[in-house]
């Protein structure tokens, strides 16, 4: 018998290009994650107020905060709203299973999903500073290693939002409830409404402790070129793993 | 055939309180087709998802060509391939794109393009699995089930929606690998299917084999290997018919007397209707067929003891 490991490159570039192009079959996920965000800033930032620096942001202005805000966005849309269904509905109908009795584990169709999707963010976040750039003159982050950085916690602790959701659910049905009643408090606390800086004193303090309101404040620090306050940073990491490990208790593939 | 390709010892399985399996023991020779027949929840498909590695029987053993399939899933993968009842692919996924996907999977994978065109899968590579027919789907289910150039081929209600062309097809391609070497699990209820198929079959009923043996042992051995029936020139007693040597269950059939039993039967129930003067008008004699055989083992599992079938 064979003693080639079953993970080899071309299985998993294979896996990887397969998952690629399903996924570019879906073009509602591409337009909320890709499209909508950039759109969305475009829209905002022709608010007219929205181009003065506001000292209640440290000198920024409104569309500046905003174009970070969109990024949550495109991250939430793809960490609770598209990887879920695709996850739970490969769950549903026992591909997950039909994996299992296959030399190649399941788990790496969900790494291939997770994988493509932080693709998808990151080309939402390419196109949302250039359009940001492009239009509104939107300054690159002052300090680009901690925006990266913040950018990074917040795409691991959405997708860990992603999974619990997916985790807890048996059906996809249940899946995409939770996935509604989770995005509008996350794209809140993202900034969607109303900056998180320009929130006012307790509502400011409860939604700097959730994933995306510390996310917010660590971008918004990086934009400025300052370095993030340590416990935005451990707040939006801390949440990332707590979540994670309750997702993988969770996890069923059937 | 030194070392059987599946032996399945005592296995158990049980969900909560439910037994799905409660005592099944078999082997399977190399190349064998080997089917396994019962009604509905009999424990079938547990029985094969165990010998899959998908689950793990409570108590009992089970070894694929050695391997243990429970604790040694990477092996066994390799050497099983397995169609599962009711799977489904990604809706988006095209059939060329699965079969190469699957092919990936496997060191030294069959040619896919082969198998397409056994299965009459090539004019469909390009639509996408949801789009297929019921047929369609289950056809590349089992081009699936064997790129991986499996040694024991597991296949779960092979011919569920497929026309009766297609189900010839699919039956010639099973033969075609079985005289590869290939040992093939085929768990159905279709009885004709069984009966092409099958070099040798399990009866299972309730969680346990009620029968083992070729197509013709189990139709020879069971309790109904012969059909007596004839249109009785007077009135006839039925009882004590019934109580005549080898002779199982009898019935009027409107005017036709059915009796089924064994190999003696048809000369006993001649014997008593000659004595009584009864001339049997109409007299087919019927081998019995997988059906009746499949019914008198499934029908009153209750009242046998499963040790009195036929092993």
């Amino acid at each position: 018998m064979s003693t080639v490991t079953a993970s080899t490159p071309s299985t998993t570039s294979t896996v990887v290009r397969t998952e690629a192009r399903l996924f570019a079959r879906e073009p509602g996920s591409l337009f909320w994650i890709l499209l909508f965000p950039p759109l969305l800033l475009g829209i905002l930032g022709a608010v007219p107020g929205f181009h003065q620096a506001e000292p209640g942001l440290g000198g920024l202005r409104v569309v500046d905060v905003y174009t970070s805000t969109v990024i949550m966005f495109a991250m939430t849309t793809a960490a609770v709203f598209s990887m879920p269904a695709v996850v739970a509905g490969y769950r549903e109908r026992g591909i997950l299973r039909r994996l299992r009795t296959t030399p190649v584990h399941p788990a790496s169709l969900l790494l291939a999903q997770v994988g493509l999707h932080a693709a998808a963010v990151l080309a939402a976040v390419v196109l949302a500073l250039t359009v940001g750039r492009v239009v509104y003159g939107v300054p690159w982050p002052g300090s680009v290693l901690w925006y990266a950085v913040g950018l990074v916690l917040a795409t691991a602790t959405t997708f860990s939002i992603g999974a619990v959701l997916t985790s807890v659910a048996r059906t996809t049905r249940v899946v995409q409830t939770l996935s509604m009643i989770v995005f509008f408090p996350m794209i809140f606390t993202a900034g969607v409404y109303l900056p998180v800086q320009a929130m006012p004193g307790v509502l400011h303090d409860i939604v700097v402790a959730t994933p995306l309101g510390a996310a917010a404040e660590m971008l918004s620090d990086a934009m400025l070129g300052r370095t993030p306050d340590l416990v935005d940073l451990l707040v939006t990491a801390g949440w990332g793993v707590l979540l994670a490990l309750v997702s993988v208790k969770l996890f069923r593939w059937e | 055939m030194d070392i059987p390709a599946v032996q399945v010892e005592n296995l158990r399985k049980t969900y909560g309180t439910t037994v799905a399996v409660d005592d099944v023991s078999f082997e399977v020779a190399q190349g064998q087709v080997f089917g396994i027949l019962g009604p509905n929840g009999a424990g079938k498909t547990t029985t094969v998802e165990s010998v899959s590695g998908l689950r793990v029987g409570d108590s009992g053993r089970v070894r694929v060509h050695g391997v243990d399939p429970w604790t040694d899933r990477g092996a066994a993968t390799r050497i099983i391939g397995v169609q599962l009842q009711q799977t489904q692919l990604q809706p988006k996924i095209t059939v060329e794109e699965a079969l190469r996907l699957w092919t990936s999977f496997y060191d030294d994978p069959r040619p896919w393009g082969e198998l397409a065109e056994r299965l009459d899968l090539t004019t469909h590579l390009r639509r996408h699995f949801g789009d297929l027919s019921g047929g369609q789907q289950q056809r590349l289910s089992v081009a699936l089930a064997l790129v991986g150039r499996p040694r024991v081929a597991v296949l779960d209600e092979l011919s569920t929606g497929l026309d009766p062309r297609a189900r010839r097809d699919v039956w010639s391609l099973v033969r075609d690998i079985r005289d590869e070497g290939t040992t093939i699990l085929l768990v159905t209820h279709a009885m004709e299917e069984a009966h092409e198929l099958s070099d040798r079959i399990a009866i299972i009923d309730r969680g346990r084999v009620r029968a083992i043996g070729s197509p013709a042992e189990l139709i020879g051995g069971a309790s109904s290997a012969t059909v007596v029936s004839f249109v009785p020139s007077a009135p006839i007693d039925l009882v004590p018919i019934r109580e005549l040597a080898d002779v199982s269950q009898v019935r009027s059939d409107g005017d036709r007397v059915v009796v089924e039993g064994g190999e003696g039967a048809p000369t006993a129930v001649l014997g008593a209707l000659t004595s009584a003067g009864v001339v049997p008008h109409g007299l087919r004699v019927l081998d019995g067929t997988l059906d009746t055989a499949y019914l008198s083992l499934t029908d009153h599992a209750d009242d046998h003891d499963p040790e009195e079938a036929p092993a």
